[in-house]
């Protein structure tokens, strides 16, 4: 396998970009979105893991079949979560919220 | 090993003693540094071998207590609360220690490499890495149990493990945690190895089924532990800093650690059962000299098992808060899960359908397998059944059903391949006698522990009671049957411990091909040298070329699946050189 040599600078970029990140995270914990909170923490959230993963990880340079991994781990992500919200979704649609903490 | 070479060598009958290397993997090194450095997959594969052989060894002996606490309605032998501790020790021993990795760890690790012609796994420093990382989780989670144990259940379920437990959770979970990375380690070395070490001709559609189970099963492994070991860091951060993710007054939710610890859990089952699949795939066509009817059909059951295995652990929460409108999609998909695995049954029986059938040990154990996971199997599509689950759950039908899946199934297989490759794994014979008669020990003593406990949980037995009614007879008339069934498999597991170790010293020296197989593997001597092939192997021929044995006694071996040592096959068993 042919390593990808990737510039000294890239790294030093992306790891300042990561730092920038983090500051971001602090301050926007700071301010109250109301319910555009989730969505603002993980906007930042993702977009880090996903210089990590691309760069850092070497992600970016690798090949076709390291990008189906990948893809395959983010539709594992997507399989548990969107079975899981099945349940949390359709726990009132029986008529009485038989114990259903987080459904409303 | 000299002076056996010469001694074979004076002795025609015995040429193929002179064929082998005079070094094999087992001698090319000697000291305990060879082996806790080496990075050979086989020694790697030795070194699990003994590992989980004593996490076995202490789940079992948590079984034997059990079982005894069970002989009487009164829990005259210990506390509740110890009973508590007891039944999850042998829980979290067998289910992370032993049965996850027996298989992979020990016949994985030894054999895909040489399955596929390979040198080495891919990552030959990562699968010793992963070996350490394996002991280091399992004597973190031993430790906990000394100190003073766990009482949660193997399944951690909280608020119990998060608010109320007042045992080692945090220490255990910790040893299991770190065991994760072993398998998500061991799961990326299978999967790179086979990707990128096939010797050449060795295409996937050549891949023996063991192959291909296993890559199922690494990729169940990379996909499902890190949701186990994210869980059990939520977990601990609870029970410490109390975050609020499943405690209900902090604003959490206590069936969401359900279903993400059934995320990983329900797979997990799969990462047990694929990898006896595995065994038994191989040991059917080699014991019915037949290939695999349906080879791609088998292939691919192994992968649609990972996947739908993936969409169906709702059926764990059935009587908890869940929405009975996901608990039906779960128990739609459950059933789906069946089919896979019932292509394996059926195709495994179609292989036999007029086959040469041996009744080696191996096959013995290929055949419980079949039996037992037809029954584990199908009373799980019971438990998938939503009415029928309200009924029986937390009974011991479902302890009598995971154990006949567990048991039944990846026992089965573990020991049915162990005696598959003993021959090329020390180069030495098991006895065959013996062997046959510790199988027929552990098939009867298997089904007498645990087919009452179907009877038992069907009448109401609850699991995890140390106690239960005076008042019900029958109940004790079950679970004396079932303890005295422990007894008889508890002894039908000691005879291979000891033949098998006897046998390392004893036991007559192995051919390269005893069966013989058509796979790579049987194609290097027994035990195989370092390098595991001495020329690389250039693969010109389909998985599975068997021909009947009655053809191979008549008109003698020829190409595939001739043995290396050019032994006529209706000869085998005839050699009797003891050291």
């Amino acid at each position: 396998m042919s390593e990808h040599i990737v510039p000294r600078t890239t790294y030093f970029a992306v790891f300042g970009a990561l730092l920038v990140g983090t500051a971001i995270t602090v301050a926007a914990a700071n301010f109250d979105f109301g319910r555009m909170n989730d969505i603002v923490a993980m906007t930042i959230a993702v977009t880090k893991m996903l210089l990590v993963l691309l760069f850092f990880m070497h992600v970016r340079y690798s090949s076709r079949l390291i990008w189906v991994i990948v893809a395959s781990m983010f539709f594992w992500l997507l399989i548990l979560l969107l079975l899981t919200l099945t349940d949390y979704s359709s726990r009132d649609w029986f008529g009485s919220n038989v114990g259903g903490i987080m459904s409303r | 090993m000299s002076t056996n070479t010469t001694a074979a060598a004076a002795t025609g009958t015995r040429e193929w003693r002179s064929r082998f290397p005079t070094v094999n993997y087992l001698n090319a090194d000697y000291g305990i540094w060879s082996w806790l450095l080496t990075k050979d997959h086989k020694r790697i594969g030795l070194l699990y071998l003994i590992s989980v052989s004593f996490f076995f060894a202490i789940g079992g002996a948590y079984a034997g207590a059990i079982r005894l606490e069970l002989l009487t309605p009164m829990g005259d032998l210990m506390q509740s609360s110890t009973y508590n501790k007891v039944f999850t020790h042998h829980g979290i021993m067998m289910v992370f220690f032993f049965l996850i990795p027996a298989i992979p760890g020990v016949l994985g690790n030894f054999l895909i490499p040489l399955m596929i012609g390979a040198k080495d796994m891919a990552f030959p420093k990562i699968n010793l890495l992963s070996w350490y990382i394996f002991m280091a989780g399992g004597l973190i989670t031993f430790c906990a149990l000394l100190f003073g144990g766990v009482d949660t259940g193997w399944t951690f379920y909280v608020p119990y493990s998060s608010n109320f437990s007042n045992t080692y959770v945090t220490l255990a979970g910790l040893g299991i945690f770190i065991n994760g990375f072993s398998s998500i380690l061991t799961g990326l070395n299978f999967i790179v190895t086979t990707h990128t070490m096939r010797a050449p001709g060795m295409t996937w559609f050549r891949l023996p089924l063991f192959v291909w189970s296993h890559y199922a099963t690494a990729l169940i492994m990379i996909l499902g532990t890190p949701v186990i070991a994210i869980t059990i860091l939520l977990l601990a951060l609870e029970r410490l800093s109390h975050v609020g993710i499943f405690d209900p007054a902090l604003g959490g939710d206590p069936v969401l650690f359900q279903h993400m610890f059934w995320f990983y859990s329900h797979p997990a089952v799969y990462i047990m059962i694929l990898p006896s699949m595995a065994v038994i795939s191989e040991v059917v066509a080699t014991h019915t000299r037949k290939p695999i009817f349906g080879y791609s059909f088998v292939a691919f059951s192994s992968l649609a098992i990972a996947v739908f295995g993936f969409l169906v652990w709702g059926h764990h929460l059935f009587v908890s808060s869940q929405s009975v409108y996901a608990g039906m999609i779960f128990s739609m998909i459950s059933f789906v899960v069946a089919i896979p695995s019932a292509v394996k049954v059926f195709n495994w029986t179609a292989t036999m359908y007029k086959g040469s059938i041996s009744y080696d040990t191996p096959m013995l154990y290929a055949f419980a397998f079949i039996g037992l996971f037809l029954i584990g199997g199908m009373t799980g599509l019971f438990l998938a059944a939503l009415g029928f689950d309200i009924h029986v759950h937390d009974t011991y039908f479902v302890v009598a059903h995971f154990h006949y899946v567990m048991v039944g199934g990846t026992v089965m297989g573990y020991l049915g391949g162990l005696h598959n490759w003993w021959p090329k794994i020390t180069g030495r014979m098991y006895p065959e006698g013996w062997a046959r008669f510790a199988a027929l020990v552990v098939f009867v003593g298997f089904n007498l522990t645990f087919f009452p406990q179907f009877l038992l949980g069907y009448m109401g037995m609850p699991r995890r009671y140390h106690a239960y009614p005076v008042g019900e007879p029958m109940w004790q008339v079950l679970h004396v049957m079932s303890t005295g069934g422990a007894t008889v498999l508890g002894i039908g597991l000691l005879i291979p411990a000891v033949y098998f170790i006897w046998s390392m010293r004893y036991g007559r020296f192995a051919p390269a091909n005893p069966w013989p197989g058509t796979g790579l593997e049987w194609r290097t001597p027994s035990p195989p040298p370092t390098e595991n092939f001495l020329v690389t192997p250039v693969v010109t021929w389909e998985a599975y070329e068997y021909r009947p044995i009655e053809e191979l006694q008549t008109i003698g071996p020829g190409e595939p699946d001739q043995p290396i040592d050019g032994q006529h096959p209706a000869n085998r068993g005839t050699e009797t050189e003891e050291r």
